[in-house]
């Protein structure tokens, strides 16, 4: 199905192409509207001075500046790429005017290589370190017109502002619906910058990495950026109900919803006769979770039977857990009374996940669900390969069968012609 | 009924279109012609990148090595593509941190799903292992059960088509985290024989993205048990000659007399 869109979207862009004469996305246009997009958010507070990356050799701002060259050298055509900083201009004790320090270097677009390396290398280890805030800013900067949005925050520590909470941030940022992916990088080893980069790239389904070299940095950066060119389906927002009756419809596609705690959600999904309708269901652990967590998802008819149910459990470190299920009205080619009108089959969905009284519970985890509808299976008559038998035992049974039959053809024919003697 | 030709050759055909039609235009039509994740390839075209997720697993081809380089605690996904008949198994190798900078023994574990992402069952290997913190790698295996080319809707059976594969660390110092890491997977198949061979078909699980196996998702039309069922048959025959002629026998005497 998937491929299918995209092929289909693929056509429709050749076409637009085609139709639009000889010189399609020419370099003055700029990318295209939906191409992905992707901010790099910098640290430049005063910490950034310490001199600890490539062994002690380089201060953390040389190899962040380093790197971004390197970036800005090696961005894909198709990306736009922005630059944020923060703590870059307040080097004061006001708490008030320091955790507001953030702004953007360089505008989200098509990178000009010398403006935009000119306006890095301007860069010296300054003010505070207002994580959260700067992060609300970058996703203002990704704007909402399309395209996969990505941040990738370098940084050498935690939040000196405290609030915003920066990884309230990111999960509030994450459960706007805007796709947006948050992966950071740390430039420090301590145990609380760790903690709070995991937390903000967990929220967000991002990835955390620490860093000690600038090949570590550029690398890094440069595979996030591409990372972001990698084509993918941007599931649909719906909003599940608590009961069947009131629940939105859903077709063939990829959904995303948020459930909270022990919270249930039912979805309707219209399956006409003669296809299957396959639904996944992935709910993300996008904070701490207790130990154990489980997800179930039902097909319940309307009248309230369950149709069949899919269901997993798991424990330990996650960052999803997910399960399936299948159900076919009818089958091709069938032409059962149950199977020539279109079914609504409802599908509910839960989660035994819970967490330690201090996580927040609001907004609910990420929920995903495909549902594809195809044709219904071919249920054999036979479950052995066209009826065709096997083993020693069918070689046995085959062999005496001939045998016996054989006897007896020749007994029956030696009494007929006894008997045609006789006569 | 086994050969389910239409929609992999639709798909072929309207790729071979883009494909053709790409030849006219210049590259920026090209970039929406490449419809599968794996965007990045090494020098035999195998990936060198690894999905963050279900919706990003880069595709895979059966015997293709992958590799990604990641950190440590990232969730690495990929997807390959499975038949009816065949057995997969799944070989990842995770080359740790240098021993200098860990902080002590991590629990790596290799996943693998079903198109529907339902988690399978390794019917064998070693899915999950301890790796102690002198250990330069450590290699997970999984080896699922036979794909069968249907299964009731209510059974957790592997159906053709995708298969995800998912790896990361499930135990190991917080310290540690982040810690850059190198990755190489490798998903295989055996086939698994006519006395796996059933009939049935269903249309593959989430197959869009990967590419269709050699024998097709349905297996091959062949199989042993048309030689067992043949052979069979002959031997059947031949009994039967045999029996007609024991029978026959005892006549030749009174024809000698």
């Amino acid at each position: 199905m998937i491929i299918r869109k995209r092929l289909a979207a693929g056509a429709c862009a050749l076409l637009a192409a085609l139709a639009g004469g000889i010189a399609p996305a020419n370099a003055a246009d700029g990318p295209p509207k939906d191409s992905p997009k992707v901010e790099l958010v910098l640290d430049v507070s005063g910490s950034m001075r310490a001199q600890d990356v490539d062994g002690g050799t380089r201060t953390r701002m040389a190899a962040a500046q380093q790197a971004f060259n390197e970036v800005i050298d090696a961005v894909p055509e198709g990306v736009r790429l922005g630059i944020r900083t923060l703590g870059a201009d307040y080097g004061g004790d006001n708490k008030e005017l320091g955790c507001r320090d953030s702004k953007q270097l360089y505008p989200v677009g098509r990178v000009d290589r010398t403006e935009a390396k000119a306006a890095v290398a301007t860069l010296r280890p300054t003010g505070w370190t207002p994580i959260g805030y700067a992060l609300r800013g970058a996703d203002q900067d990704l704007g909402t017109d399309g395209g996969t949005r990505r941040i990738v925050l370098i940084t050498d520590g935690e939040d000196s502002c405290g609030q915003p909470d920066p990884c309230d941030v990111a999960r509030e940022l994450a459960a706007k619906g805007t796709h947006l992916t948050i992966d950071t990088l740390g430039l420090a080893q301590d145990d609380k910058t760790r903690e709070q980069l995991s937390c903000i790239a967990e929220a967000t389904g991002g990835t955390y990495s620490t860093v000690r070299h600038t090949k570590e940095l550029s690398g890094r950066i440069k595979q996030l950026v591409r990372r972001s060119e990698t084509p993918v389906e941007t599931p649909k927002p719906v909003q599940g109900t608590d009961s069947c009756s009131k629940a939105p419809e859903i077709g063939a596609g990829l959904w995303t919803d948020r459930e909270t705690f022990s919270e249930h959600r039912w979805y309707r999904v219209k399956v006409k006769p003669g296809q299957e309708l396959r639904t996944s269901v992935s709910i993300g652990a996008d904070r701490a979770v207790d130990r154990d967590y489980g997800v179930l998802v039902r097909a319940v008819s309307e009248g309230g039977q369950e149709l069949v149910r899919g269901a997993e459990a798991g424990s330990g470190r996650t960052d999803v857990i997910s399960s399936g299920l299948r159900y076919p009205n009818g089958r091709s080619g069938d032409e059962d009374e149950k199977g020539k009108e279109p079914r609504t089959v409802c599908l509910e969905v839960s989660s035994s996940f819970s967490a330690p009284a201090n996580v927040k519970r609001d907004p609910g985890l990420p929920v995903e669900l495909a549902v594809d509808l195809a044709d219904a299976p071919d249920n054999p008559s036979d479950l052995a390969a066209f009826g065709l038998g096997r083993g020693w035992v069918l070689l046995g049974v085959l062999a005496l069968t001939g045998l016996i039959a054989g006897l007896v053809w020749g007994w029956v024919s030696r009494w007929r012609v006894s008997v045609w003697r006789a006569n | 009924m086994r050969l389910s030709l239409t929609a992999p050759k639709a798909r072929a055909a309207a790729a071979g279109l883009l494909a053709a039609a790409a030849l006219f235009t210049s590259a920026g039509a090209a970039a929406a012609a490449s419809p599968s994740p794996s965007a990045r390839a090494g020098e035999d075209g195998a990936p060198t990148e690894a999905g963050t997720g279900f919706r990003t697993a880069t595709v895979l081809k059966q015997g293709q090595k992958a590799t990604a380089d990641a950190s440590t605690g990232d969730y690495l996904y990929w997807q390959f593509p499975a038949g009816a008949g065949q057995q997969p198994q799944v070989k990842a190798t995770v080359n740790l941190p240098e021993a200098s900078a860990r902080h002590g023994a991590a629990v790596w574990q290799l996943d693998v799903y079903d198109g529907l992402r339902r988690r399978q069952a390794c019917a064998s290997g070693e899915p999950t292992k301890r790796a102690s913190e002198q250990d330069a790698s450590v290699t997970l295996t999984c080896t699922l059960r036979t794909v069968r080319p249907w299964a009731e809707q209510w059974a957790n059976d592997p159906l053709p088509g995708a298969y995800y594969v998912r790896l990361t660390l499930t135990e190991g110092p917080d310290r540690d985290h982040g810690l850059p890491v190198k990755a190489e997977v490798e998903a295989t198949a055996k086939d698994a024989g006519g006395a796996r061979a059933e009939g049935g078909e269903v249309a593959p699980l989430h197959a869009a993205a990967v590419a269709e196996p050699e024998d097709g998702w349905n297996g091959s039309w062949w199989s042993d048990r048309w030689a067992w069922t043949v052979g069979g048959a002959v031997l059947g025959a031949l009994a039967a000659i045999g029996g007609y002629v024991l029978t026959r026998h005892p006549r030749r005497r009174p024809a000698g007399q």
